[in-house]
C-alpha cells in the first residue's frame, strides 16, 4: 500500500535539492517592507532573530540584538534558516499517491479521502486502529491540538511524539526526583556557577549559542568538567575531560559522589530537611570508589577524584546534561545518578546553583507539557489520574467515557503497525525513517499500513511512504508560542503568508476533525484561540500557563512558566524555597546501581557505536539537507575511528568502510581522529535511506522512559576496498550520494 | 571608530556561523570573506577563524600597482576599488595572513571590510554579531579586554616583516594545570550587575594597558 516505488521520480520532484540564495538572488538594493522579530526554528535555545520581508517573501535576516537570550548571536543553521521559506522543494499543494506516483489534488479531495479512509479503518478495526505521531518542533498550540485531536477528534489512544527520542529520560528522571519536569535554572545562572558539569552534551555543535553563557562563566574564572566518550569541541575547551566508555555514566556519577561523600563535601542540612532516601543511596554510593568507577568506565580514577573534588569544593555549581546520557536503556538511571549529586551537595534553587537538561528540539520543553505524549494531558497532567482526566474533559466538554486510555511510546507504536494492530497513521513534524532506531524495521512498519497521512512542508524520507501528503507551513508563516530549554515561553511571529496552497498545520488538523463530525471540539480560527483554551486546560497543573498572554511574552521577552495568574511575572528559577513538587515537598534520592547497555561489544562486534549530531544539520535533516551552505560544510555522514583501531583494520583516512551491526549495515567514509576512544566509533545520524546511522542502532528501550538506546550498541567495521572518495575529499560541492541535485 | 575586532581562537567551536553570516551583509553580494579552518582534525577539534586583521600599514595596499586598496579614516582596509583593480592578484599573494581572495566571476579582489556599511552606522559586523562564543568580538578595547582572561596582541612577526594590526588576537595565558582546590580566582558576583562589578575594583584600564603594551611585542 505505502511502498516507495519511484524513488528517482520523487527525488526529482521534491528533492532534496540544494538552494542557497534569497529569492531573486543576492542583492544590495533591496527595499525591505517589514522587519519581523521572531525566533530561530531550530534548537531549544530559541535565539531571537529578525526576518527581513520584501514583497511577502523572507529575503534575509538581521541579528536581534535586543533579545536577552542570544543578543543577536546565531549558529549557521539559524543564519541560513530563512532560506527554507521560499525553497524550490516546498510542497505547494496536497498530494495523493496513485499507482506509486504523487499526484496533485485539491484540498477537498485530499481531506475527504483521509476522512473516508480513517472512518473505514475505525469502523472495521476499532477506534485505536489509527496512530498519531506528532513532534516537538511545533508551536505549543499545535502540540496541545495534536493531543486533543487524538483523544477528542479521532478517539484513539495511540498518540506519541518525537520528544520520545529526545527528552523523555530527563523528564522521567526529573519527575521521579523533583516531582516536576523542567530545567530548574535560567541560562543567566550559568555564569554564576564556579563549576559546571556538562554530561553527554556537545554544546558546541548542538546548542552553539549556549556557549555564550558557558564562556561568560569561564571569563568569571569558572571551570567545566566535561563527560563525553569523544573529545568534542566542548570537551576540548573544558578543564577536565572524563572520556568514558559509552553507557557507563552511572559509574562516573556515582564515583564523583563517592569522593564528595568521603571528603564530607555534602550538605547534611539540606539532605535532612529537603530530601528522602539518602541512606539507601549512600550505601550504594559507598561501593563506587574512584577505582571501582574507573574499572567500569575506563576513566582514570585520578580524574574522577579531581572532578569530585572540583565540584564538591565549589561554592556554586551547576549540572547540565543532554542526549549523551539520556539515549540509553539506562537513560533515566543516568539522569537520576546526576540528580543524586545535585541533591547531596544541595546545589539547587539559588543563583549559580542548579541543574537542568539541555532540551533538544526548539519546543522540546513546551512539546512535553500539554498532552501530545502517550500518557499525558495538558499542564503536565496524567492520563492515569482520575482527577486530571475529569478536569481536562470538563475543559473540552468531552464526556469522560469518551476519553481514551493512555497509549504507548512511538517505538512501541511502530511495533504495533508492523504487527497489524495499527492500520491508519497520521504524522506531523517528524521523520521516523531517519530518526527512529533500526531503519529497516521502521520501513516495514510504514509499508504495512493500510492508510498513511503525512503533513510536512518538504517531502521527507518518511513522507515518501505516505498515501496522502499535505503541505504544511514553516515557522515563518504561522504564529504561536514555544518554551525554550530554560522553560521561557516565547512567541514565534508570522512574517509571510504560506506559499501556494500550503495551509497552517492547525487548520489542517481542525478541518479533518470537522469533517469527521467532531468540529464542536475544534472550533478554532487562530493560534490565539487555541492558546486561550490551552491556558485554561493547563491551569492548576505543574506547567501552568494560565497567566501567560501573547502580550506579556512580548513585553517581558518571554515568560517562564509556571505562571498561574495574569499578574504573576513567571518563575525563572525553581525550588528557591527548597520545596519540591512531591506531596511531602521533599526531593527524592534514588540508589542507582550500574547496569551495562543492552548490547555490549563482543568478539563478533568488537566496537561500541555511538551516534550524534553535527552543527550544520538539524535532527532528521529534512530542513537543513536542502540548504546549500550547510550541505557544503557537511555533505554526508562519516564514521569517526581512532588511529589505533584504523591501523589494526588497515583503514586509511577517507576510505569508505562498511559498518555492520546486528540490525543492518551501512557504508561510510572513515574520519580517523585521535579525539575518539579506540574502542568506540561515532556516526552522525541526520541522513536517511542507505546513509542512515539508524540502520545500525539498537531499538532497545529504557524500561521507564521508553527512549531508544541510540548512544551505545555493538558494531564492527569491514574493509570493502572501496576506491570511492568521500564527497569532501573529492571537493564535490553537492548533495549526498542518495540525493539528486537540480541546477540552481 | 574606536571599536575593533578581537579574535579568540580558544573559543572557536568551528560552527562557521560567521562564514554564513558574512554573505548576508548586503554589500558582500553573497560572498563570504571569512575563513574557519580545522588546525589538524586528526589530532583535535580545534578551529581557527581568520578575518582581515586591518594592518596599520597594509601589505596588500603597499603591493597594489594601481593603488586600488584604500584605508579609511577609521583604519579599516577596504576591498579593492572596482574601477582600479587590475586583476593582478599581488595582494592575494602578498598578504601575510592570506586574507584577500580574487573573485574570478567579478574580476575583483574582495576582502573583509569589517562590514563597513554596518559599522559606519553603529551596527556590529555580521560575523561578530552572530558568533555564538565570542571567538569573534567587536567592541572597544576597554569594554572587551577586561572581561577576558586572555592577552590581546596586535603585533605579528613574519620573518623580517613586523606587522601591526587594528584587529587583536587573544592569546591564552600561561596557566597549564587545573586547580582542584576550587576556584580561588572566581569572580562571578551574585546580585551585582556588570556595571556595579566594575565599580568595586580599582581602575582596570591602567593595568590592562600597561600589560597589553608589553604583550604586543614578541
Amino acid at each position: 500500500m505505502s511502498k516507495v516505488e519511484n524513488l528517482d521520480r520523487i527525488l526529482e520532484q521534491f528533492g532534496p535539492h540544494l538552494h542557497d540564495a534569497p529569492d531573486g538572488g543576492w542583492a544590495a538594493d533591496r527595499v525591505i517592507d517589514n522587519v519581523v522579530p521572531t525566533h530561530c526554528p531550530y534548537c531549544a535555545v530559541q535565539c531571537g532573530l529578525n526576518l527581513l520581508v520584501e514583497k511577502n517573501k523572507v529575503v534575509g535576516f538581521e541579528p536581534r540584538y535586543d533579545f536577552p537570550v542570544n543578543e543577536g548571536r546565531l549558529c549557521p543553521k539559524g543564519v541560513t534558516a530563512y532560506l527554507q521559506t521560499h525553497h524550490p522543494d516546498r510542497l505547494l499543494y496536497p498530494l495523493i499517491k496513485r499507482n506509486g506516483y504523487f499526484e496533485r489534488a485539491s484540498w477537498d479531495d485530499a481531506l475527504d479521502l483521509i476522512v473516508s479512509k480513517f472512518q473505514e479503518i475505525q469502523a472495521k478495526y476499532g477506534k485505536d486502529a489509527i496512530g498519531i505521531y506528532s513532534g516537538s518542533s511545533l508551536t505549543t498550540e499545535k502540540t496541545y491540538l495534536m493531543g486533543k485531536f487524538a483523544r477528542a477528534g479521532l478517539g484513539t489512544r495511540y498518540i506519541d511524539y518525537n520528544g520520545r527520542l529526545c527528552m523523555v529520560s530527563a523528564a522521567a528522571g526529573n519527575n521521579k526526583a523533583f516531582g516536576i519536569d523542567r530545567a530548574a535554572n535560567p541560562f543567566a545562572d550559568i555564569p554564576l556557577a564556579e563549576v559546571l558539569i556538562i554530561a553527554g552534551a556537545n554544546c558546541a555543535e548542538t546548542f552553539p549559542v549556549l556557549n555564550k553563557y558557558l564562556w561568560e562563566q569561564r571569563d568569571n574564572g569558572g571551570r567545566w568538567i566535561v563527560i563525553d566518550p569523544r573529545e568534542t569541541a566542548t570537551a576540548r575547551q573544558g578543564d577536565l575531560h572524563l572520556q568514558l566508555k559509552p553507557g557507563t555514566d552511572v559509574a562516573v556519577a556515582n564515583g564523583m559522589l563517592n569522593v564528595m561523600v568521603r571528603e564530607n563535601l555534602i550538605d547534611e542540612d539540606f539532605i535532612a530537611n529537603s530530601t528522602n532516601d539518602w541512606e539507601a543511596t549512600r550505601t550504594v554510593i559507598e561501593k563506587y570508589t574512584p577505582d571501582v568507577a574507573s574499572q567500569i568506565s575506563d576513566v582514570p580514577a585520578k580524574k574522577i577524584e579531581q572532578a569530585g573534588l572540583l565540584y564538591g569544593r565549589a561554592k556554586t555549581g551547576m549540572i547540565m546534561h543532554a542526549r549523551g546520557i539520556e539515549h540509553h536503556t539506562n537513560g533515566v538511571n543516568n539522569v537520576l545518578s546526576y540528580i543524586n549529586i545535585v541533591l547531596a551537595t544541595g546545589k539547587i534553587g539559588e543563583p549559580g546553583k542548579g541543574y537542568g537538561t539541555i532540551t533538544g528540539q526548539g519546543n522540546g520543553q513546551g512539546g512535553r507539557e500539554h498532552g501530545q505524549k502517550a500518557d499525558q494531558l495538558p499542564g503536565q497532567r496524567s492520563m492515569l489520574n482520575a482527577e486530571h482526566r475529569k478536569y481536562v474533559c470538563d475543559v473540552w466538554g468531552l464526556p469522560e467515557e469518551e476519553l481514551p486510555e493512555a497509549g504507548v511510546s512511538v517505538v512501541e507504536m511502530f511495533d504495533k503497525m508492523r504487527e497489524g494492530e495499527i492500520k491508519g497513521f497520521f504524522s506531523l513534524c517528524n521523520n521516523g525513517m531517519v530518526s527512529l532506531p533500526d531503519t529497516n524495521k521502521i520501513r516495514q512498519s510504514l509499508e504495512n499500513l493500510e492508510f498513511n497521512v503525512n503533513v510536512d512542508f518538504f517531502m521527507s524520507e518518511s513522507s515518501r511512504y505516505a498515501d496522502v501528503v499535505l503541505p504544511g507551513t514553516t515557522w515563518a508563516e504561522d504564529e504561536g508560542v514555544t518554551a525554550n530549554s530554560e522553560a521561557r515561553v516565547i512567541k514565534i511571529n508570522k512574517a509571510v503568508d504560506p506559499p501556494g496552497e500550503a495551509k497552517t498545520d492547525w487548520w489542517i488538523v481542525c478541518e479533518i476533525a470537522r469533517r469527521m463530525g467532531r468540529g464542536k471540539y475544534f472550533n478554532f480560527n487562530s493560534p490565539r484561540e487555541i492558546f486561550d483554551e490551552l491556558r485554561v486546560a493547563s491551569k492548576g497543573g505543574n506547567a501552568d500557563y494560565y497567566g501567560i498572554t501573547y502580550e506579556k511574552i512580548e513585553k517581558q521577552n518571554g515568560v517562564f512558566w509556571m505562571c498561574p495568574t495574569l499578574d504573576h511575572p513567571g518563575t525563572p528559577r525553581l525550588f528557591e524555597d527548597k520545596k519540591f513538587y512531591h506531596p511531602d515537598k521533599k526531593a527524592k534520592f534514588h540508589p542507582i546501581e550500574y547496569k551495562p547497555p543492552a548490547e555490549v561489544p563482543d568478539a563478533e562486534y568488537p566496537l561500541a557505536l555511538t551516534t550524534g549530531r553535527v552543527v550544520y544539520q538539524y535532527l532528521s535533516g529534512n530542513q537543513t539537507r536542502r540548504i546549500g551552505f550547510l550541505v557544503e560544510q557537511c555533505p554526508e555522514p562519516y564514521v569517526e575511528i581512532h588511529p589505533e583501531t584504523a591501523l589494526a583494520l588497515k583503514i586509511n583516512d577517507g576510505e569508505r568502510v562498511k559498518v555492520v551491526s546486528r540490525r543492518g549495515e551501512g557504508v561510510f567514509p572513515a574520519l580517523i581522529v585521535r579525539t575518539i576512544r579506540p574502542d568506540t566509533i561515532f556516526i552522525p545520524y541526520h541522513w536517511g535511506e542507505q546513509l542512515a546511522a539508524n540502520q545500525l542502532t539498537n531499538p532497545a528501550l529504557d524500561p521507564i522512559s521508553k527512549i531508544p538506546e541510540y548512544k551505545a550498541c555493538a558494531a564492527r567495521i569491514e574493509k570493502i576496498h572501496s576506491r570511492e572518495l568521500p564527497i569532501l575529499g573529492r571537493n564535490r560541492k553537492g548533495a549526498s550520494l542518495s540525493e539528486v541535485r537540480r541546477g540552481k | 571608530m574606536q571599536e575593533t575586532m578581537f579574535i579568540d581562537p580558544q573559543r572557536c567551536i568551528g560552527c562557521r556561523s560567521c562564514v554564513a553570516a558574512c554573505r548576508e551583509c548586503s554589500t558582500h553580494k553573497g560572498y563570504s570573506m571569512i575563513f574557519v579552518d580545522h588546525i589538524d582534525r586528526s589530532e583535535t577539534t580545534a578551529t581557527m577563524p581568520t578575518v582581515c586583521m586591518h594592518c596599520t600599514e597594509p601589505t596588500c595596499a603597499l603591493v597594489c600597482p594601481a593603488d586600488a586598496i584604500k584605508m579609511n579614516e577609521d583604519g579599516v582596509v577596504m576591498s579593492a576599488l572596482k574601477p582600479r583593480c587590475l586583476d593582478c592578484r599581488n595582494c592575494v599573494n602578498a598578504c601575510p595572513f592570506g586574507v584577500p581572495k580574487y573573485n574570478t566571476a567579478m574580476h575583483l579582489q574582495m576582502k573583509c571590510d569589517m562590514c563597513y556599511d554596518r559599522t559606519s552606522e553603529g551596527l556590529k559586523p555580521m560575523c561578530a554579531s552572530v558568533c555564538p562564543t565570542g571567538a569573534i568580538s567587536f567592541g572597544k578595547y576597554e569594554q572587551i579586554v577586561p572581561l577576558r582572561r586572555t592577552k590581546p596582541v596586535n603585533a605579528h612577526v613574519f620573518g623580517n616583516q613586523h606587522v601591526e594590526t587594528k584587529v587583536y588576537l587573544m592569546l591564552p595565558t600561561d596557566e597549564t594545570e587545573v586547580n582542584i582546590d576550587g576556584c580561588g580566582v572566581f569572580e562571578g558576583r551574585i546580585g551585582l550587575t556588570g556595571e556595579q562589578q566594575a565599580q568595586t575594583g580599582e581602575s582596570w584600564i591602567d593595568t590592562q594597558e600597561e600589560q597589553s603594551d608589553k604583550s604586543n611585542e614578541f
